[in-house]
């Protein structure tokens, strides 16, 4: 069921046709369209539910899709073609949001988590080391003891 | 009158879940056998109750019953059978239905294989399971009733969504549902632990058989998910870190860690704490999968407060249970006392980075998942998380857990000797080096799916490094590995089975990288190289099916010349919904798959074509069902099954009720 309603909402968006890069909005240059395909795997459609503009068949993501063939074949670099996206529609519109005050948190929590739970373990382990590691002077006696006692 | 006697017993399932939840627990705390008794028959009896209800509904559906209001919205008279039958749960209140009838299912199975089980334990247990009952009861009756009555029944109904009139949705959501519920079974198990505070080695055997259950069909739900969206949405992708997804991958993670951190319980009785506490978790993930989706709230957080009637109430539950649950590990768990001890080099200090890099990624995921909606609820801010903070986030995490896999299995508990384990693989290893380099130099670019086909090589024959170490111990004579062999235990086979499965996985994702995709407009008579193979368009012709007209465009593959195969992509037109799906044309050869996606004809008289060649593709999504065989394997292990490990001459005394 939930495959079934992604794929329904997936439905309610797009348009007549399912079809996202058509063949008339390629590129004749491969390495320019190569690179075209990798900025718009990035970028959102803006209008879908999670899709790529790569992916997605609403008329906007193929309006974005031939902006950015337009800008490529305009000589600008892959970062300029995104800056002057994110200048137009946002932040909203990278689907890697970039590192600032307000994805510190989303950024900074899988590292997070993973020292936390590495120190966590580490001091674990030490701890019971110590519990467990050497035995203490009354101890020592005691096993002593027995050993006489087992060995008489 | 049959839907009738259908709502009826729903509502009588809701009360005896009362019953159910109250009675035998009361009766565990006073230590009165006769109520506690109560618990496995309401159990049996809710299940029963459960499925009049459902076999109601889905009685209105094949009989195409449109005075019901939930028949008229998704489904169509001429609508093939097994559609009218996938689409009893093809809808929101449908799938709520099947639900809590597979939860009732788990309860009533553990009612009926709990003979094992202590009395006081089961008591609880099903007491537990009886309250999540309850609540999602209460919620279908409430807020999402499949039995409500159109006072004037339409002559036909509105047929169910074209896209998900497709075999995948008869076999998806149940097959996620059980995995998903399944994992209440272990939660019940575990809020018990903590309510009688007894908690053991001997609890994590009673629990294992469920985790494994829920894992075995969470695995192949996701799979089957995936593989259903790779050739119903078109464009080849597999998995899109959706939410909905992510939803269903959360428990996954938590449920893998679960099943290895219950081993070493089992085993070794360590990690007690933490085993209790990835039940609670496994559950809980599963829960707010089920929130997410839903409330709506994913659309979009204003969506949810416009229409917030079940959102609330599912986030009530969630709330209740997740709290509920979490207070009293809070409160009862620092009085479980540590277990065995092992140092850091050993299977049970593998198995514990296994459970830090599996809980990591779940967190991960559940960040990437969420923040956006917090982000938006909390500042109004809107930011997305896609693929590519997935990629960038998960995928380093599961490097160290591929490369630490086969190295764990054959180190040795409480105490390993890190050098010594490593050599065991050293044939794994240059196994992996050589299919790495072969791979790199046949294949060409990019260079990072050659080394992480590599790792998957080293995965699938690292998995079995313990076995053979295991059978080829006392001699190489071929009859004594033979009987070797077969002596062991399925656990191991299962193990070994279900690593390997990873492995398989991992190389086909590795060799995506190595898919060929070409767009183009094609006219009849037009060939096309894709890979080593080449397509031509042959004809363009309308077809007629039951409740829809399809263009269909045919196409012959040949390779080298010879003619191997046809492939036939089309378009479908649903006549009820006025909609258009698209039907990928699919070809399996040797592990890779032809992909083909077409369009209306152009004016022009061409058609828009998009093809791929995938090669290794099928290995996805046969690692998963590797993995899902190795748990089945597993499952049938003597020690599970009978609740003793070694083989024993005299048949095993069953344990009386402690």
């Amino acid at each position: 069921m939930l495959r079934a309603l992604f794929a329904s909402i997936l439905l309610l968006m797009a348009t007549g046709n399912v079809f996202a890069v058509e063949p008339s909005e390629l590129l004749a240059d491969q390495k320019l369209e190569a690179r075209a395909r990798a900025i718009s795997a990035g970028l959102r459609c803006l209008v879908c539910q999670n899709q790529s503009i790569d992916d997605s068949s609403a008329p906007l993501a193929k309006d974005l899709r031939v902006i950015v063939r337009e800008r490529l074949v305009a000589g600008d670099s892959d970062d300029a073609i995104r800056d002057y996206l994110v200048a137009r529609y946002g932040e909203f519109i990278l689907l890697k949001p970039p590192l600032n005050a307000g994805t510190i948190l989303l950024w900074g929590t899988p590292p997070a988590i993973l020292l936390i739970g590495a120190l966590a373990l580490l001091l674990r382990t030490r701890r019971r080391q110590a519990d467990h590691g050497e035995l203490s002077e009354e101890e020592s006696r005691k096993l002593a003891a027995i050993l006489e006692e087992n060995r008489g | 009158m049959i839907v009738e006697t259908g709502h009826y017993a729903l509502v009588l399932a809701f009360a005896l879940s009362l019953v159910q939840g109250v009675l035998p627990l009361w009766g565990s705390r006073k230590g009165d056998v006769a109520l506690m008794a109560i618990g496995p028959s309401a159990a049996i009896m809710q299940f029963v109750l459960i499925a009049i209800a459902f076999g109601a509904l889905t009685w209105a559906y094949l009989s195409s019953d449109f005075s019901l209001l939930n028949v008229v919205q998704n489904s169509h008279s001429q609508k093939p059978l097994i559609y009218k039958l996938s689409g009893v749960w093809g809808n929101h209140e449908g799938s709520m239905l099947l639900w809590v009838l597979i939860l009732s299912f788990f309860g009533a199975l553990v009612a009926l294989g709990g003979r094992r089980t202590p009395q006081e334990l089961l008591a609880t247990t099903l007491s537990v399971q009886a309250w999540i009952s309850a609540a999602f009861l209460l919620f279908i009756l409430l807020t999402s009733n499949p039995f409500a009555r159109l006072a004037l029944p339409p002559v036909e109904g509105n047929d169910l969504n074209p896209i998900l009139q497709d075999p995948g949705l008869a076999i998806h959501p149940p097959l996620l549902y059980l995995g998903y519920v399944g994992f209440s079974m272990t939660f019940s198990f575990a809020a018990a632990a903590l309510i009688n505070g007894r908690i053991d080695a001997q609890w994590a055997r009673y629990v294992r058989p469920w985790t494994l259950i829920a894992w075995i069909f969470l695995t192949l739900g996701i799979a089957m998910g995936s593989y259903w969206a790779y050739y119903t949405l078109g464009w080849g992708g597999f998995w899109f870190w959706d939410p909905v997804e992510n939803a269903s991958l959360m428990p996954w993670l938590a449920g893998t860690a679960l099943l290895h951190s219950a081993t070493v319980m089992e085993k070794r009785d360590a990690l007690k704490v933490w085993t209790i506490f990835l039940a609670i978790l496994a559950f809980s993930l599963s829960l707010l999968g089920t929130f997410l989706v839903r409330s709506g709230v994913l659309t979009s957080v204003h969506a949810f407060a416009t229409d917030p009637r079940r959102g609330v109430f599912i986030l009530a539950i969630l709330v209740v249970f997740i709290g509920g649950s979490f207070v009293l590990f809070a409160l009862r768990g620092p009085l479980l006392k540590a277990g065995g001890i092992f140092a850091p080099v050993s299977r049970e200090g593998a198995l514990v980075l296994n459970n830090l890099l599996l809980t990591t990624s779940c967190a991960t995921v559940f960040t990437g998942t969420l923040y956006p909606l917090a982000l938006e609820a909390l500042t109004g801010e809107k930011i997305s998380v896609g693929a590519p903070f997935f990629n960038f986030t998960f995928v380093p995490l599961f490097i160290p857990i591929f490369l630490a896999m086969p190295l764990g299995q054959v180190l040795a508990w409480k105490r390993g000797d890190f050098l010594g384990s490593a050599q065991r693989l050293t044939l794994a290893f240059i196994l992996a080096i050589c299919v790495g380099l072969l791979l790199a130099a046949t294949r060409g670019e990019p260079v990072v799916s050659a080394v992480f086909a590599g790792l998957a090589v080293f995965v699938i024959i690292g998995s079995f490094a313990e076995i053979w170490t295991r059978i080829s111990g006392s001699g190489w004579a071929p009859r004594t590995i033979l009987s070797r062999a077969m002596g062991l235990p399925f656990s191991a086979w299962g193990t070994a089975l279900a690593h390997a499965g990873v492995g398989v996985t991992l190389f086909g994702l590795a060799a995506t990288g190595w898919g060929v995709e070409r767009i183009l407009a094609m006219r009849v008579g037009d060939q096309v190289g894709i890979g080593p193979y080449a397509l031509t368009l042959d004809a363009v012709a309308p077809r007629k099916g039951p409740n829809y007209d399809e263009t269909v465009a045919r196409m012959t593959i040949r390779r080298g010349g010879v003619e191997i195969g046809q492939i036939e992509p089309s378009r479908k037109f649903y006549r009820a919904r006025q909609m258009t799906t698209t039907d990928a044309g699919l070809r399996t050869y040797f592990l890779g798959q032809i992909y083909v996606v077409v369009t209306e004809q152009n004016a022009s008289g061409t058609i828009d074509v998009r093809m791929y060649w995938k090669p290794y593709v099928a290995m996805i999504w046969l690692g998963a069902l590797i993995m899902a065989l190795g748990g089945g394997i597993s499952l049938a292990d003597r020690r599970l099954r009978i609740g003793v490990a070694r083989r024993a001459r005299v048949r095993p005394v069953v344990q009386p009720a402690e």
